[in-house]
């Protein structure tokens, strides 16, 4: 071979680095598009931005069309932080008037949670900052703005009923797959309790962005977009005039108040005081408030009409004198001595003539007349056999809603406690008490301990006659109406009518405890209390409804360490019946005197 | 001399069809890249399309200029072509325009040359002409100066204005030279440096040199003819290992950092994927989302949306994987790859040696190029700015390679006559 052929063999040696260097990409080529499907998927994620649709929650009525609860539109600033790209961070802080410390601290957190996924960095900006941040947000690659909306009160009341809302944490995420991180939860209140109805369905929009997170339209002409579902509204059976009004004469006062409308058990009206303006646990200023108010010695976070338990002092005696009536141990015209302030073993507070009957025994609270009737009926079995006439006497009351939670719609509320007799058991040993030993409780005093609402709710029943519909306080979710089952009492009907006769006469007879509160044309009937509290003052009660005929309203009044039942309770159920019944109150003297009374000091 | 009748009557059709199918396709991937939902006209001349259909009309021009040129003006003027060049090269130091770092642009009004693209050329004329010389043996160490300096100056000047990669492409003459006689030993030694030193920035260099003397002593073992080299065998394995010593050396102290970080990208060391990693990462997304028949054309989301950075130039081949898949990308290169063996199949059939080395000239540039563009968009090779031939947008670029081919085709076209 020669020089010169043999090196134009080379020109194969050539061609050989040149076919085995292209057929080396194309094996990386095959690799990286045929057999991989992470670049697909990574390709994807690229240029994919799943956007969460947040729908409005739904608004909340009172039962007369008023907004309680309303939105407004709000901003949140998300970062899905493998996007961020060298921020101007300083810049950005201008733009949100953020501390480039705290800027950082937020980056970090979002992080910690996902590199992927996106999450809230500066949560409920303005409508104004927004506007402005929107022209400029194209510099930040990562950031982008998710509408949303928050909640907004346009009367600063029923804070407590209502209840508010907040982002979720982990507990609600793990309870409930359909929230994600930065989703706003009902918290309290109906909020909570309605969260299914009022949150909607979130949606999903999913677009397209450029490298510098320019959206460049819809993924798949939006096939793959799901639609968001409006919450729905609700129809509260909150009566907002009243609710205002109601929290007005509770101003300056602690306790609370509950107004049903008996045929219904609509809530009509539910105060807790002190109270709080709903507005301030909205927003970013929430955690903030929520601190300031959990820590205030008021505890105005505590919703004192579900939660707040308290022995139901004279008014329990309605309870008392039905049972009596519904075992025959006492009948109409059973008329009982009394010794007035020199009575055994329980002393009368007022003084009055003897023997009275069971209508002038509410009508004037006659402690030792109930505790005979209560007598009767715990001995009904023999003076020996406490056991089964108590059992007897407290399956009875317990068929009034006493001792466990009584609304199918409202959270945490307290159970109330009517004892068992194991627990007589245990403090006095197995059979080692009688109907002397819980005398206490023919008073309402003693162990026994029931809610505000509960006691509304025994209004309600003595109103109806002898049956309840469990409280409740939305009326309509939706296109749906919420309703509940009637719950008969275990006395019978006509034992109803002697006992409105006495509450009646509370009002109307010239010794009627609250003869003072008669409300002008409206035949009323309620019963005072006064709560005997080994901490300090008497607690106020009353409990009312009206007119006596079809009643409209049956309510419960408590001041705390107020004093007599007759002196605040009693006056503030007046007027609200009045005003509920009326659309007016007359006695503005009254009213004035109970709005402008402080109780707790400034 | 014949009449001519058509200067492309002798003209090799295929080597056209070729060019003028990755010209079109080059163009029709730059639409893609650049594309728009509010696009204009192609030929819009604001957008890189619209321009890169102005340089490819100008081409045409060009290429019509080159086959009416006698064949003979190539080798006689290569020289002057070449000092022609050299002298823009040096200009282009003092009054160049400095685009992305590197001053290699000279301005003429809005138009604007690369004149390190039209070196390729100048340069693979004046080997040629040197090389092409009767009597010229390239193993004597005076022709191999002679060739160090016709091949060194180019590069040297273009490093001045801080373009490495259209400085590397000289590299490839070294398969030139092969051909025409330089001992085998240079290219092995040059893939033997390339092995040790990827190896020695991989892992320890102690066991880089302790596995070259491993093999050098297996081959000693395994020898067969005669007596055991053992002196070369010895110094080679002493210069691997000062060469080892050496990469970390060069590696820390000579290299920039971003060429550091490209290296270390392509080696898996680095994994920032928002830094120096990016344009890898965002290119293969972009092709290896391709799959078997590609998005379609402008269907590209990657490449559409701005992912992948310098898609109309250095990483045009994204928008070919993207938007054409695994079959495009096939297509592409098969083609490319049919270019090549073409030009060294025609190179071979040329009486003069000038002609020849012209040609493998060529399409050791072509091949280079290739190489080096797109084992960078797919993740094969460090990333290094030069463009695909015919497909990059970019005047230059295409002028530079249209008359590197050309010239060849017209060279070709004249080998049945008498020079």
């Amino acid at each position: 071979m020669t020089r010169r052929a043999f090196f134009a063999q080379r020109q194969y040696v050539i061609i050989a680095i040149m076919v085995v260097t292209v057929v080396i990409f194309l094996v990386k080529l095959f690799y990286i598009q045929v057999l991989s499907d992470n670049y697909r998927l990574l390709s994807e994620s690229n240029v994919r931005r799943s956007l969460v649709q947040y729908p409005p929650r739904g608004i909340i009525y009172d039962r007369h069309g008023d907004k309680l609860v309303t939105n407004e539109p709000a901003y949140d600033l998300m970062v899905i932080p493998r996007q961020v790209k060298n921020p101007d961070t300083l810049e950005l802080c201008r733009l949100l008037d953020l501390d480039p410390q705290l800027f950082k601290h937020r980056l970090t957190k979002a992080r910690k949670y996902s590199m992927y996924k996106a999450s809230i960095f500066l949560e409920q900006i303005s409508k104004e900052s927004y506007g402005y941040l929107q022209e400029k947000l194209y510099r930040f690659p990562g950031f982008f703005v998710q509408p949303r909306t928050l909640r907004k009160y346009p009367y600063p009341i029923a804070a407590s009923v209502l209840g508010y809302v907040g982002e979720v944490n982990q507990n609600d995420i793990d309870k409930d797959p359909y929230y994600i991180s930065g989703d706003y939860v009902g918290k309290s209140g109906i909020e909570k309790s309605y969260e299914k109805e009022l949150r909607g369905v979130k949606g999903m929009r999913i677009v397209m962005v450029d490298v510098f997170n320019r959206e460049k339209g819809r993924f798949e002409e939006g096939q793959y977009d799901v639609p968001q579902v409006q919450g729905e509204d609700l129809i509260s059976t909150l009566d907002l005039q009243l609710q205002l009004y109601a929290e007005k004469l509770m101003q300056g006062k602690r306790g609370s108040v509950v107004a049903i409308e008996p045929s219904t058990g609509e809530i009509l009206v539910m105060v807790t005081a002190p109270g709080y303006d709903p507005n301030l646990l909205i927003g970013r200023q929430r955690t903030k408030n929520f601190a300031m108010l959990s820590q205030d010695p008021q505890k105005p976070l505590f919703n004192r009409a579900l939660q707040a338990q308290y022995p139901p002092g004279s008014t329990f005696k309605l309870v008392v004198g039905l049972t009596g009536l519904e075992e025959g141990t006492i009948t109409v015209n059973s008329r009982f001595g009394c010794n007035g302030k020199a009575s055994s073993p329980i002393a009368c507070t007022h003084s009055h003539a003897t023997p009275l009957d069971l209508i002038g025994a509410i009508e004037q609270s006659c402690n030792p007349y109930f505790w005979n009737v209560f007598r009767t009926s715990v001995d009904r079995f023999g003076y020996t056999n406490t056991r089964k006439g108590y059992n007897e006497w407290r399956r009875i009351v317990l068929s009034f809603g006493f001792g466990s939670p009584i609304s199918p719609d409202l959270l945490n509320q307290a159970n109330g406690n009517i004892p068992k007799d194991a627990y007589y058991d245990k403090y006095f040993g197995r059979n080692g008490w009688r109907s002397l030993t819980i005398r206490s409780l023919s008073i309402g005093q003693g162990e026994i301990l029931v809610t505000p609402l509960q006691l509304a709710n025994l209004s309600a029943t003595i109103a109806n006659r002898g049956y309840y519909i469990p409280p409740h306080v939305v009326k309509r979710a939706g296109d749906h109406d919420i309703g509940f089952e009637k719950k008969k009492t275990a006395v019978a009907d006509e034992y109803f009518l002697p006992i409105i006769e006495g509450m009646n006469n509370v009002f109307e007879a010239s010794h009627g405890t609250a003869r003072y509160w008669k409300i002008d044309s409206i035949s009323s009937c309620g019963k005072t209390g006064t709560v005997q509290n080994p901490h300090g003052k008497d607690h106020s009660l009353f409990l009312a409804f009206a007119p006596k005929d079809n009643p409209k309203i049956a309510i419960c009044v408590v001041v705390e360490n107020a004093g007599f039942g007759a002196t605040w309770a009693g006056p503030i159920a007046s007027l609200l019946m009045e005003k509920y019944i009326k659309g007016r109150v007359k006695r503005l003297d009254v009213e004035e005197h109970m709005i402008n009374s402080n109780l707790i000091g400034p | 001399m014949r009449e001519r009748k058509n200067v492309f009557q002798n003209a090799d059709k295929v080597m056209i069809v070729i060019y003028i199918l990755l010209v079109l396709m080059g163009w029709l991937n730059i639409y893609a890249a650049v594309y728009d939902d509010t696009h204009s006209s192609i030929f819009d001349l604001s957008t890189n399309y619209g321009k890169q259909a102005l340089w490819i009309g100008t081409s045409a021009l060009l290429i019509f200029l080159i086959m009416m040129t006698e064949a003979r003006f190539f080798s006689s003027f290569s020289y002057v072509i070449y000092v022609g060049i050299i002298l823009l090269l040096v200009l282009v130091l003092g009054v160049g325009r400095e685009v992305a770092g590197s001053k290699s642009w000279i301005e003429i009004g809005s138009f604007r040359l690369q004149p390190a693209e039209l070196a390729k050329f100048a340069t693979n004329l004046a080997l040629a002409a040197y090389l092409g010389r009767t009597h010229v043996n390239i193993q004597t160490l005076s022709t191999k100066v002679v060739v160090a300096i016709i091949l060194g100056i180019p590069p040297i000047l273009i490093l001045a204005q801080n373009d490495t990669g259209s400085a590397i492409v000289y590299a490839t003459f070294i398969l030139v030279l092969f051909r025409e006689g330089l001992s085998g030993g240079f290219l092995v030694a040059g893939f033997v440096a390339a092995v040790l030193f990827v190896m020695s920035l991989l892992v320890n260099q102690w066991i880089v040199i302790g596995s070259a003397a491993v093999i050098l002593a297996l081959i000693a073992w395994r020898w067969q003819r005669g007596r055991r080299p053992w002196v070369p065998l010895i110094g080679i394995f002493l210069i691997s290992a000062a060469f080892v010593f050496s990469v970390d050396y060069t590696f820390h102290k000579v290299l920039e950092p971003h060429q550091k970080e490209r290296i270390n990208v392509l080696l898996g060391k680095e994994t920032d994927l928002k830094g120096a990693g990016y344009n890898v990462h965002q290119s293969l997304i972009a092709i290896g989302s391709g799959g078997i028949v590609g998005k379609g054309y402008l269907n590209g989301t990657q490449t559409k949306y701005n992912y992948v950075p310098e898609q109309s130039t250095d990483f045009i081949f994204c928008t070919v994987g993207e938007e054409w898949g695994f079959v495009g990308s096939t297509v592409v290169l098969g083609l490319f790859l049919a270019l090549l063996i073409r030009i060294i199949l025609q190179a071979e059939r040329q009486r003069t040696a000038f002609a020849r080395i012209y040609g493998y000239g060529v399409a050791s540039i072509l091949f280079f190029h290739l190489a080096i563009n797109v084992g960078m968009a797919i993740g094969l090779l460090p990333v290094v700015g030069i463009p695909l031939p015919f497909f990059s947008y970019g005047g230059s670029s295409l002028w530079s390679f249209t008359i590197l081919l050309f010239i060849f085709i017209k060279l070709d076209s004249h080998r049945n006559e008498v020079v």
